[in-house]
């Protein structure tokens, strides 16, 4: 066992775990961030999606010893600081989850998208999603949500 | 950060937060109104008296209404509750819903036969089997707030009426909201029974088809919505097994003393189809897992390999030893196919299919200290009515098993078995007092699934001199009953001679309920049948579906409609098809069309655009029916292009989504458009009506556009080069 410090939604996690620990469970069983989903465990379908520095990460698959200091986690709880993030609310005016297990992870996804290209086309959005997995088929509504989100948010630049 | 939320204890579900709960007998019991205070009272009541409590209510106004459904994506969580309060003129705006007790007794909706009552959400069964319940409860509580009005103001209850969360009296400008008469509830001495009414007409619905937002939604964006995965139990261990790939097949633990060394491990234990490892961490026990060395016997399945099954089943298809079942008998088939102008044969087939759900299956358990008691957290679709088979895994009566009902992250048929509970309740009575939680991993989930099973249909049908279908055999090769005889019936065609048959084989692979059972393969066959009948006789597929519609108005309405949508008869797009497919699915009339274009290098089928027009009765949620019908339609799309669980020498080949291919987005159509009919007969069931329309509109599409057959499920790229190139 080894002591890794995390920045976890700005806030700091002192964790106990292997150094091979993934995140995702350090997420979920310590951290009781349990809105982050398992699902395959290999990065096929995405359910465990959260940022790093911004960016979207399978947790399933990255090692707690290689996450540096400094660097931030942030996960659907943390995904805004008070009311809803655009893309949930455009989730909640798209009335997109069904069963809503693989929805974090899409949503997850989806922000890192409209960070990324504020007015993604269908196919920019159907290529950044691919990776999240759907079983229910939310995915048209997916789409028609992140329209609405990219609409309403802010631009930038 | 949000702390790990509390464990959901429902042994009290009568909250101590106040209120009242309306114990309403919808089975015509007197009704009875208790504080919520009064916990002792109530807990006595409860067993001792067949009361359902539908609804509590807050002196504030907010009331609860219970869910005795599965939630699993599918909107029972508001749609049933949207049915109560339409019928007791409740204020929708403060509704919140709670899952029932899971007391089938009680909260149950009509079984199968007689008077039994069943806790189960399968089959698409849940809207239109509680439609009557909810309404009633809904129309007695709305009962007893005018009658609590009538007696506090002493005025006629028949000059008072409810409107929105308020009781108002029709001669002055008296006005209560359900809250304010909260302290003064009174249970009328002679409470109407309203058996048959009287209910609102449909032309005074208020929240019955209106758009409601589905009232779980929220907490399902915020990642705070709880499945069982996510309960945190104070003393909990973690249960993994090791269930191999070979159905049937039993372990032998080799290194047994090492695993028990390992850290954590505080449990090993064989099951004659797994090891079981628990532990104190999850990741302990996924380490010992990996850990196991195991030796497998022999079993049934060994030997069996699924692609070459298709030669033996046709061998016993065409032996006349075998008798099989018969089905369906209409009329006098071999005499109307000698008299046929000409006889149409053809052979389908389809592989099997894995449930796929993104919560991998996962219970916990807790068995009380002395073993007398259980309690079970778990995402189910119920049954057993309704413990689960918990009782009789552990061997106590089912009032000693309390079931709280959680969320699931898919259902799709998988979690109406109950392998997943009963196999913990196991492990939780070697370790009493300890919540086991029990999780799946993605490989079990796909090795140890229980499948659509594979078949091979052969159809005949007979043309009499006017081109039309005189006649109609369905023969099946398959395994597992009733989930091989699922929408073999054509009552909404009008074909005078009809005769269905199957002959069972059993090759020990597990086997279940998977979204629209045998409806998937069976229209398949049978939608497909008649494309390639209307193409040599040169008639449009919508015609000759019209003309077998003689008789069915309504099925003739989805049909025009669903047309209509697709622009059917206009002139195709260059290298678009378009096919039409047409089922009954739990009461649901469903004619689906989708545009395709296909690869002709790659083999890979495009789908363009998907209508399709649904008679479905009454619907209570219009805007999460069609999610139900988009989300079944983008399974089938799933299903019928890539999804196929291979078996050879017995072993199950796939083990993931790496290796079971589901649709992803980019493969997802530019186009899904839904209309539903509309209707004030009872409300029929539409979760399985999208998926069955899918393989057989892409096949007749792909028939339409390349003149060539697809044959078997599911349409691989290979299998359609094949057939391109025949």
């Amino acid at each position: 066992m080894k002591t890794f410090i995390l920045d976890i939604n700005n806030t700091e996690f002192t964790i106990e775990a292997q150094e091979n620990s993934m995140l995702l469970w350090i997420l979920r069983e310590q951290a009781g961030l349990t809105g982050t989903k398992y699902s395959c465990g290999i990065g096929q379908c995405g359910s465990c999606t959260v940022h790093l520095d911004g960016k979207p990460i399978r947790s399933c698959l990255l090692p707690v010893s290689s996450i540096n200091k400094g660097q931030k986690i942030t996960t659907i709880e943390g995904l805004s600081e008070q009311k809803l993030h655009p893309v949930q609310q455009a989730w909640i005016d798209a009335q997109v989850p069904q069963c809503g297990f693989c929805q974090s992870g899409q949503i997850m996804q989806a922000a890192s998208l409209l960070d990324e290209n504020p007015r993604p086309t269908r196919a920019e959005i159907r290529t950044y999603m691919n990776g999240n997995l759907c079983r229910c088929g939310t995915y048209m509504r997916i789409m028609e949500a992140i329209e609405i989100a990219a609409e309403k948010m802010p631009q930038s630049s | 950060m949000k702390t790990t939320p509390a464990p959901i204890n429902r042994r009290q579900f009568l909250k101590s937060t106040g209120g009242v709960a309306l114990f309403i007998g919808v089975s015509g019991i007197i009704p009875t109104i208790l504080s919520c205070e009064n916990l002792g009272k109530s807990n006595g009541l409860l067993p001792a008296h067949k009361l359902t409590a539908w609804v509590q209510l807050m002196e504030d106004g907010k009331m609860i209404v219970y869910n005795p459904a599965a939630e699993m994506g599918q909107g029972s969580m508001t749609s049933l509750a949207a049915i109560f309060a339409e019928e007791m003129d409740a204020d929708w705006s403060k509704v919140q819903v709670e899952f029932s007790p899971q007391e089938s007794a009680t909260y149950g909706s009509a079984g199968w036969s007689g008077n039994t009552k069943i806790m189960l959400s399968a089959g698409s069964r849940v809207t239109k089997g509680y439609f009557p319940i909810m309404k009633r409860a809904g129309a007695q509580a709305r009962y007893i707030m005018l009658h609590t009005a009538s007696k506090k103001w002493q005025v006629p209850i028949d000059q008072l009426t409810a409107d929105n969360g308020y009781v108002s009296s029709v001669n002055d400008n008296k006005r209560i909201s359900f809250g304010d008469l909260v302290p003064d509830l009174a249970i009328p001495e002679d409470l109407p029974d309203f058996a048959e009414g009287p209910f609102k007409a449909p032309s005074e619905y208020q929240l019955i088809g209106q758009v409601l937002d589905r009232k779980e939604i929220p907490e399902k964006v915020d990642g705070s919505a709880i499945f069982t995965m996510d309960i945190k139990l104070p003393g909990e261990v973690h249960a993994i097994l090791e269930r191999g790939n070979l159905h049937g097949a039993q372990p032998v633990l080799e290194n047994e003393n090492e695993i028990k060394a390992m850290d954590g491990v505080l449990l090993v234990k064989t099951l004659n189809y797994a090891i079981a490892v628990v532990a104190s961490t999850l990741e302990q026990a996924l380490k010992a897992k990996k850990g196991l060395k195991i030796r497998w016997s022999n079993s049934p399945a060994a030997g069996f390999n699924s692609q070459k099954a298709y030669a033996t089943y046709e061998k016993i298809l065409l032996d006349p030893g075998n008798k099989g079942r018969e089905i369906t008998k209409i009329g006098e088939t071999s005499s109307a196919l000698r008299q046929a102008r000409k006889v149409y044969t053809a052979d389908f087939k389809n592989d099997y299919v894995y449930h796929a759900q993104m919560e991998p299956l996962n219970s916990i358990v807790k068995v009380a200290e002395d073993g007398n008691s259980a309690e079970v957290w778990v995402g189910s679709q119920q049954g057993f009515d309704s413990k689960l088979g918990v009782p009789a895994a552990l061997g106590l009566e089912p009032e000693k098993v309390t079931i709280y009902l959680q969320y699931l992250g898919g259902g799709f048929g998988r979690r109406s078995m109950t392998d997943f509970v009963t196999e913990c309740a196991l492990l939780a009575k070697e370790l009493p007092g300890k919540p086991i939680k029990l999780m799946w991993t993605r490989e079990d989930d796909v090795r140890y699934g229980a499948y659509r099973p594979l078949t091979l249909q052969r159809l005949k049908a007979g043309v009499d001199r006017n081109g039309s279908i005189s006649s109609l055999e369905h023969y099946i090769v398959g395994d597992g009953g009733n989930l091989v005889a699922s929408g073999i019936k054509n009552d909404h065609y009008y074909i005078p001679n009809q005769y269905a048959l199957w002959k069972e084989v059993t090759e020990g692979i597990r086997l279940k309920h998977w979204r629209a059972v045998g409806h998937g393969p069976n229209k398949f066959a049978i939608e497909c049948l008649i494309d390639d009948i209307a193409r040599d006789q040169q008639k449009d597929p919508v015609v000759m579906r019209r003309d077998l519609m003689q008789k069915s108005p309504r099925a003739i309405e989805t049909l025009n409609k669903a047309a209509a949508m697709a622009d059917w008869s206009s002139e195709r797009k260059p290298e678009r098809g378009k096919g039409v497919a047409f089922l009954e699915r739990s009461g649901t009339l469903s004619t689906g069309i989708c545009e395709i274009s296909v690869n002709r290098k790659t083999g890979k089928i495009t789908i363009h655009n998907f209508w399709s027009a649904h008679d479905a009765g009454l619907i209570i949620q219009p805007d999460n029916v069609k999610a139900q019908i988009e989300g079944g339609i983008l399974m089938g799309i799933s299903s019928v292009l890539t999804e196929q669980i291979t078996i050879l020498d017995g072993k199950i080949q796939q083990s993931n989504y790496n290796d079971y291919q589901i649709l992803r987005m980019e493969d997802a159509p530019e186009n899904v458009e839904t209309a539903l009919i509309d209707s004030v007969e009872s409300p029929q069931g539409v979760g399985e009506s999208g998926t069955p329309l899918v393989a057989c509109a892409i096949a007749n599409a792909f028939l339409d556009l390349t003149g060539k057959k697809l044959r078997h499920l599911p349409f691989t790229q290979e299998r359609v080069l094949e057939a391109l190139n025949t």
